[in-house]
């Protein structure tokens, strides 16, 4: 096995032959990309006068008092453009794939928001745009669909397999072994075949970045927690990297249980997984017996996911991060309480973060700070929400 | 290396004569069209004069191919095909008497769950002869190649029309048995026509390696067959013979015979 584009042992490029020149072309191109102050300062250009960066960092006041420990800062990535951290990253391809003379884009979504970012960065530059996205996805997030109408993209829904973001990514793939000449696959998280796990980490490391210098400039201080929630990984790597060699930083990712790791319904890849390759890259999975890869469950699509980004793999063996989970009851009732109690709406899969930090808050007590990295916002999830009722109480 | 199951492609390939058109190699995917069918499959494709047959061991996320395989590998997991189950069919189908060589193909997360070296002992045992895997670019295989070449089983790896020459040459060097040639930039499925980036890859494949070619993907058709003699020295046949086979009435190993004559271009005597 060769060592590019490896995290440890994780990570690789299992992919079909006919897509390895594109890879190789694709990290030429980002290397190149990378180095020249001139791409990065347009890259730069767009995610302050277009996306709205830098993003705000939020004392959560109220919700602090009430967890009566550490004080609960929010990093808030749901006030970015399109409304969650996956921005960052569209932005970020669209323009490389622009400098790669690619005219086609395709794209995989799960809640939604990834496409709904790939789509709005081709309406701005009026690049055609075809975004999978599993049957069931669509009907989970129908708004998200509706958008990305809207803003000129086609959405193909994905009926093989379990019909939702892993399906999606299959056939994402599948179109750009088809059609690799002219067009740029913009995968949305920290997955699949290198480059993409570093490319991806490239363009969300700006949340840690910003955070790490405005917590510095308001607190004189680094966090003593950073929280994210993990689908792919990507706003938890983008919120991580910066802290990673602040060893006195703890960084918690939290993934979907889902109803619970024991149903074996949950999206769980690094607490019930093994490792294995799925989407080109070797990682924790949830497989069975057989390496066929499981079917997950989680209440926020934008988790629901068997997979995990090979990085948070070795983060995870290395215990320079740990990896918890938190339900759908859980996650369901700390998108209330922020709603409540901040007037901030989070995206279910913030949520997440949300419910861990609390409890963490409470733990560490005061004199502490916890950071948590606040995905993207919760307008796409008021349908699940409302189908739930109540505010969450009493649910699993 | 046992020469027994290495050797078995080799002579398969030496035996074609000049000119000839390209030998047949048939698909099957363990537990199509039924969980019992393989090995009779196998045995058909064989009397149909096969030169010889493929296995597809079903995953659940084949990235590789198309909605005719996509769909038979889906209903094959659902009745319960497994990678063990899949091999086990190709050594009841020597038990019965199956002599030409079977390669089996499939993905690499199910050889990794059964362990490397256990896949490659365990499909020696059943007669397998060489393992295709498609999402295993020459980059990632060694461990897999070396494990393979112990039980002297050959690993047949993939070149597309988008692989430069000089990394065809590096992957030939890796292989045993024969190279398989991607016709298309594309996923499994059939195909109305055989592109002229199919036959720039043969040629391009000649030109760095003596080992046989094999073109796959999108193969279809008899007058496909007969284009392409000269220009390769076997033709992998997959989804359209399964379609034929999936629509062929009830007795899939007849519907494999006249679907596989035809493509040799021989008539029920051949
Ligand atoms: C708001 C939000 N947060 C998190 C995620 C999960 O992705 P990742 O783990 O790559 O950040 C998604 C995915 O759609 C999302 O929309």
């Amino acid at each position: 096995m060769t060592t590019a584009g490896r995290f440890g042992v994780y990570g690789g490029a299992f992919v079909p032959e006919t897509l390895v020149p594109a890879l190789e072309e694709l990290e030429a191109a980002m290397t190149a990309a990378l180095a020249d102050p001139a791409f990065i300062a347009e890259l730069d250009g767009w995610l302050r006068d277009y996306a709205g960066r830098p993003t705000p960092l939020t004392l959560a006041r109220r919700l602090t008092e009430a967890c009566g420990g550490a004080e609960i800062w929010l990093k808030r990535e749901d006030l970015l453009h399109t409304g969650a951290h996956k921005l960052n990253n569209a932005l970020g391809q669209v323009l490389l794939a622009r400098r790669m003379g690619k005219t086609r884009i395709i794209a995989e979504t799960g809640a939604g928001q990834h496409g709904v970012a790939t789509a709005t960065v081709c309406a701005c530059f009026g690049l055609e745009c075809v975004v999978y996205m599993g049957r069931e996805d669509t009907h989970r997030q129908a708004v998200n669909v509706y958008k990305m109408g809207l803003l000129g993209a086609e959405v193909r829904p994905v009926d093989s397999g379990s019909r939702t973001l892993k399906d999606a990514t299959n056939e994402a793939i599948r179109d750009w072994v088809t059609n690799v000449e002219n067009t740029h696959y913009v995968i949305g998280s920290v997955v699949g075949p290198h480059p993409y796990p570093t490319l991806v980490k490239r363009f969300q490391r700006v949340i840690g970045d910003e955070a790490r210098a405005q917590a510095l400039e308001r607190w004189g201080a680094l966090p003593d927690l950073v929280v994210a929630c993990v689908g792919g990984g990507s706003n938890a790597i983008g919120i991580f990297t910066a802290f990673i060699e602040d060893e006195d930083v703890e960084l918690l990712g939290v993934e979907a249980a889902g109803r619970g790791i024991e149903t074996g319904e949950h999206a769980a890849s690094l607490e019930a997984g093994r490792p294995g390759v799925l989407h080109g890259a070797y990682s924790y999975l949830l497989q069975d017996a057989d390496g066929q890869v499981r079917e997950t469950h989680s209440i926020s699509a934008g988790l629901d996911y068997p997979g995990v980004g090979p990085e948070h793999a070795a983060l995870r063996d290395a215990e320079r991060a740990r990896y918890v989970s938190c339900t759908d009851g859980e996650a369901l009732r700390a998108f209330h309480r922020l709603c409540r109690m901040e007037g901030i709406i989070p995206a279910l899969e913030s949520s997440h973060a949300l419910a861990v930090a609390e409890r963490r808050a409470g733990e560490l007590g005061l004199g502490h700070r916890v950071l948590v990295c606040l995905s993207g916002r919760g307008d796409k999830d008021i349908d699940t929400v409302r189908a739930v009722g109540g505010t969450g109480e009493g649910t699993q | 290396m046992t020469a027994a199951t290495a050797g078995r492609f080799e002579a398969a390939f030496a035996a074609r004569g000049a000119g000839e058109r390209p030998g047949i190699i048939p698909y099957v995917m363990a537990g199509f069209p039924g969980p019992g069918d393989t090995a009779p499959l196998l045995l058909a494709y064989e009397r149909a004069g096969s030169l010889a047959a493929e296995v597809g061991i079903p995953f659940s996320d084949p990235l590789a191919d198309g909605p005719t395989i996509q769909s038979i590998g889906w209903r094959a997991l659902e009745q319960g095909m497994t990678p063990a189950r899949a091999i086990a069919q190709v050594a009841e189908a020597r038990a019965a008497g199956l002599t030409i060589p079977v390669a089996a193909m499939t993905y690499i997360n199910p050889v990794l769950a059964m362990g490397v070296e256990a896949f490659a002992a365990a499909c020696a045992a059943a007669g397998i002869d060489g393992v295709i895997v498609p999402d295993l670019p020459v980059d990632e295989a060694a461990g897999l190649a070396a494990s393979l070449g112990a039980h002297g089983l050959a690993h047949i790896p993939l070149v597309a029309p988008t692989t430069p020459t000089s990394r065809v040459a590096r992957v030939a060097a890796t292989a045993a048995g024969f190279v398989y040639c991607v016709s298309v930039t594309g996923t499994t499925g059939a195909r109305d026509r055989v592109s002229p980036a199919a036959l720039d890859l043969l040629a391009r494949v000649r030109s760095v390696t003596d080992l046989p070619r094999a073109l796959g993907f999108g193969i279809s058709r008899p007058e496909h067959v007969e284009a392409l003699t000269g220009h390769c020295e076997a033709v992998v046949v997959a989804s359209a013979l399964l379609d034929a086979i999936g629509t062929g009435g009830d007795d899939p190993g007849a519907t494999a015979e006249r679907f596989i004559r035809g493509l040799r271009g021989v008539g029920a005597a051949g």
